[in-house]
């Protein structure tokens, strides 16, 4: 089904309350691709998530998954989907093996194909030794794994994933990284939220930035940082030169820092193509020696500051600052 | 790697075979619960022997019973009301999976919603089977002896699990609309210490004050005290009593029984999903 919309959402809207949790959105997701859902808490990732698994009604708007509507014909689209949620949603006192085999038989197979399946996810996530020890003895990384295989334990053409590796270490992280490319690898078509910038950045084929229940921007990582994102120019004199800042002026976006030697400069500049070159252009008509020049590209971290003027991860950052003066 | 597929089982299995294997897959789910945390039997299992004891040697000392010993008397009151107090479990047990993430993966299954209730219901009507068991194991070790065949009393027997599983159902409403366990449980005390008591399960409930009689006698929990009484063949002074359910006890129990399946059954039901709804 090449290029047909697995996952399709017209116009969604949720309110609790006074709340307006989702304030509009729309999402398409192409078979086969990733879209990371990008986004502080509270941006309405987990309630879009909802809608689209059936777990919640959408109050206004549309949406279909493989195809059917998921208010309409919710069965239609439970048969199809697989869903990991941000609490994990594992049987404390079941083991690991027993929680697949349970949610495997459920899903409608046969106990011995449950059995089977179990058997095979518990290997590919690395869980084989801890599958028969109950679940609330298992650690973080360990329960979002299982979790992770409980939502593939059908093999489903379409994966939900909420925040897969929150709270996860690095090592973690990559693993399930790995996982989630292999189920694309597949034939599967993925959703999944973070709140990580580059998470999004290496596995999303498109991203949609939430924030206040609403897409703020969307497109392939590089259109997002090419479109909103000023790229950072970098240069190392071969002499200290006052005049090389009026010399770039044409290029730059906003002040240029000039290190305490005088040597090195750093700017924000247009992201355009062959800035580079410009660059270097300019400060050899201007009889500047270049010793290096180095551009580097907006990270999402740049495009969501850029977009909602708020750092991504503004906690995190503040920890960081305190952490720093203390 | 033999999990490289992806796409739906198209072998998709008949409708009514399904919904019995997710009840079965649910029961024995909750019964590895069960064996996990034992405790939980403790209901079921340490709580009848202990009433037991409790009424046939204190109580049965100073109440005299009309036509034989109150150790005959009671056991039936026993067995009605060891199984009320326990469908409590129904309410906590519920509350306990719904407070869980666990509802929210079931809820994206492509399963029958009600399977998680009858499941719920079915484990509980297994334990009640075993606090009967200890019941009249308990019963029997004491000095309890039953005067008719073994089918009269396989029927009082029967008839009171009917209406333990009835309960149970009510007791699943009121699972459905606790917020957490601790509600649920001191919400289930306060309606099932009345409803055991104010009944003729322990004492005849000729001596009560006439409007507290007239409300023992049209309980629900007396309708079964009774009808085991009258099939196990043991004393039963509520036969005296003109009142139609005291007349014909097993027909009140089975009506009462009919009665709170067909309220509660639809009612959880419809309280299972308003809420897990939003």
């Amino acid at each position: 089904m090449p290029g047909r919309a697995m996952i399709e959402a017209e116009g969604l809207v949720k309110r609790y309350g006074a709340t307006v949790a989702l304030a509009g959105v729309d999402l398409s997701v192409p078979a086969g691709a990733i879209l990371g859902v990008l986004g502080p808490n509270g941006a309405g990732k987990t309630t879009a998530i909802r809608i689209l698994t059936t777990l919640s009604h959408p109050d206004e708007g549309r949406a279909s998954v493989a195809g059917f509507d998921v208010t309409a014909q919710p069965a239609e689209v439970r048969r199809r989907i697989g869903v990991a949620a941000q609490a994990t949603t594992l049987d404390e006192l079941l083991t690991g093996r027993q929680n697949l085999e349970m949610i495997g038989q459920l899903s409608g197979l046969r106990r011995s194909a449950a059995r089977q399946r179990a058997a095979d996810l518990l290997e590919r996530l690395e869980l084989t030794d801890a599958a028969d020890r109950q679940t609330r003895g298992y650690s973080g990384g360990m329960r979002r794994r299982l979790d992770l295989a409980a939502s593939m334990i059908m093999m489903p053409p379409v994966l939900f994933l909420d925040e897969p590796t929150t709270g996860l270490d690095p090592a973690g992280r990559l693993g399930v990284w790995e996982v989630i490319r292999g189920m694309v690898g597949d034939g599967c078509t993925v959703l999944l939220t973070t709140q990580y910038l580059d998470e999004a950045d290496h596995l999303a084929d498109s991203i949609a930035v939430f924030d206040h229940g609403r897409v703020i921007a969307s497109g392939t990582p590089s259109q997002l940082k090419s479109e909103t994102g000023s790229a950072r120019l970098e240069v190392t004199l071969s002499t200290p030169r006052p005049d090389a800042v009026l010399a770039l002026q044409p290029l730059l976006e906003g002040e240029a820092h000039i290190s305490h030697d005088g040597r090195r400069l750093r700017a924000a500049v247009l992201n355009q193509e062959g800035i580079a070159t410009a660059a270097v252009r300019a400060l050899d008509r201007a009889g500047i020696l270049v010793d290096d020049v180095q551009v580097h590209q907006p990270s999402l971290d740049d495009v969501f500051l850029a977009l909602t003027g708020r750092e991504a991860a503004e906690e995190d950052n503040a920890n960081e600052l305190e952490a720093a003066t203390a | 790697m033999s999990v490289r597929t992806i796409g739906i089982d198209n072998a998709r299995p008949a409708w009514f075979g399904q919904r019995l294997r997710e009840i079965l897959v649910l029961v024995r789910r909750n019964l590895i619960h069960i064996l996990r945390e034992p405790m939980q039997l403790s209901d079921v299992t340490v709580q009848p022997i202990l009433f037991t004891l409790l009424f046939i040697f204190v109580f049965g000392s100073g109440i005299p019973i009309p036509g034989g010993s109150y150790t005959d008397f009671a056991l039936a009151g026993l067995l009605a009301m060891n199984l009320v107090m326990s469908s409590n479990g129904t309410a906590v047990g519920l509350t306990t999976d719904l407070n869980t993430g666990l509802i929210d993966r079931f809820r994206a299954l492509p399963m029958w919603r009600p399977s998680i209730l009858i499941a719920r219901s079915v484990t509980d009507l297994l334990s009640a089977l075993v606090c009967t068991t200890i019941v009249v194991l308990a019963g029997l070790a004491v000095g309890w002896r039953p005067s008719t065949g073994v089918i009269s009393v396989a029927a009082g027997l029967a008839i009171a699990l009917l209406f333990t599983y009835a309960i149970c159902w009510a007791f699943g409403c009121l699972g459905l609309v606790a917020r957490n366990v601790e509600a649920a449980m001191s919400i289930g005390f306060i309606v099932l210490l009345p409803m055991a008591f104010v009944s003729n399960a322990m004492v005849p409930t000729q001596g009560m004050p006439a409007w507290l009689r007239v409300i023992a006698d049209w309980n629900p929990v007396s309708s079964v005290t009774a009808a085991c009484r009258q099939l196990f063949g043991n004393p039963n002074p509520s036969a005296l009593i003109k009142d139609w359910p005291m007349q014909h006890p097993v027909e009140a129990a089975l009506i009462w029984s009919a009665v709170l399946l067909a309220i509660c059954v639809p009612l959880a039901v419809y309280l299972f999903r308003r809420r897990t709804s939003d």
